[in-house]
């Protein structure tokens, strides 16, 4: 298959509109809506409280926008280390069909903008986690931790688990136990997600110098490090049931899903994926995991959505704090 | 300086250039609208909703 790199050599190459949405990480922005979402129709449910459905509808969208800013400053800042790597040489920047300036400009415009529609079809606070988040991901994560310690996407990943907290703060206008709870969430699932694809790109990693676990610690740490978490995420998984907002249709899927995610990393530790002597199937492994990690998050948030906005919340009686 | 020197463009544009120029053009201004509705929509429910409440 032919690069956009390489045919940028033969021909110039204009941005498209789908330049500029590439550019904005559509489908990590549609995760973040989605669990944005979730936590707004949990805050609803447990809160009582309930806002204007265009309102929210508009907060949601700047949720979109935001992290869409948050994606083109990313995308500004990497555009160095984005072409040395396979998975990143086709985006919109490297591939020369946007400027690097008008990225980071694009960004700026739409940081504006995003916390501008918060601030009005919400709150204060809202909008101000909002900023928080795209600061975050865009200067603390990009800029200071993804060159500089391998326990960048750990720190980091609270960027990515802030939208619940947002969702929430959209209904009420406050934090709670459970908002930091679907933080939590997010926040531990991170580290498993993204070093099992750091495991398959680990020598593009270390040819762009960025001090992925992998490159830094070895392969082995990596594995071990994915089983730890993803322990400690099923275990956590089980907050919600105890706290009273994750009901019996939750608890069977956080059940189910949790022991899978554990037995996938457990396979995982024991294969010898991200070594150079890994065999097809071991390599295989790391694909699983990581596939299946984003289908966990997804389902255990679209289960909360199904209890909390379609009525089908009944708690478990017994567990509940 | 003449007149003509200065409306001649220093770096003259294929027609493919223009063309993604105009629709990044387009799309700039559609967005720009739809910012602008949206706002005015929040601004009426805003006041919509304050009335009852003040009255």
């Amino acid at each position: 298959m032919t690069s956009r790199l390489e045919t940028d050599s033969v021909q110039p190459a204009y941005a498209t509109t789908w330049a500029y949405i590439e550019l904005m990480k559509p489908r990590i922005m549609l995760l973040v809506v989605f669990t944005a979402l979730v936590g707004l129709v949990v805050a609803q449910s447990v809160s009582g409280l309930t806002i204007d459905i265009f309102m929210v509808s508009v907060a949601l969208f700047a949720v979109g926008l935001g992290s869409g800013a948050a994606g083109a400053i990313n995308m500004w800042y990497d555009a160095d280390i984005d072409k040395l790597m396979h998975r990143t040489a086709n985006r919109p920047i490297p591939a020369g069909l946007i400027p690097r300036e008008e990225a980071l400009s694009f960004g700026i415009i739409l940081s504006c903008a995003s916390v501008l529609l918060m601030w009005m079809s919400s709150n204060l606070v809202s909008a101000g986690i909002l900023l928080a988040s795209i600061i975050y991901y865009g200067v603390v994560y990009t800029i200071w931790l993804k060159r500089r310690t391998p326990q960048n996407i750990v720190i980091g990943g609270g960027a990515g688990a802030l939208p619940p907290v947002i969702g929430w703060a959209i209904v009420t206008g406050s934090f709670s136990l459970e908002a930091w709870i679907l933080f939590a969430i997010v926040f531990l699932w991170t580290p498993p997600h993204f070093w099992a694809l750091s495991l398959l790109a680990k020598n593009e990693y270390k040819l762009a110098k960025i001090p992925m676990l992998p490159v830094t610690h070895g392969v082995t740490n990596t594995r071990t490090q994915i089983l730890v978490y993803s322990v400690v995420l099923a275990l956590f998984s089980s907050f919600p049931i105890l706290n009273g907002f994750g009901g019996i249709l939750y608890a069977i899927t956080a059940l189910i899903l949790g022991t899978v995610f554990v037995w996938m990393a457990i396979d995982l530790k024991f294969s010898e994926a991200g070594s150079e002597s890994a065999s097809s199937i071991d390599r295989l492994k790391a694909v699983k995991l990581f596939g299946f990690s984003i289908l966990y998050l997804f389902l255990m948030f679209a289960v909360l959505l199904l209890e909390h906005g379609f009525g089908m919340h009944y708690s478990v009686q017994g567990l509940v704090m | 300086m003449s007149g003509e020197t200065d409306t001649e463009s220093p770096c003259p544009l294929s027609k493919e250039a223009l063309a993604a120029r105009k629709r990044r053009n387009i799309w700039l201004g559609l967005a720009l609208a739809g910012f602008v509705i949206i706002v005015l929509l929040i601004t009426m429910v805003r006041l919509a909703s304050g009335i009852p409440e003040r009255m």
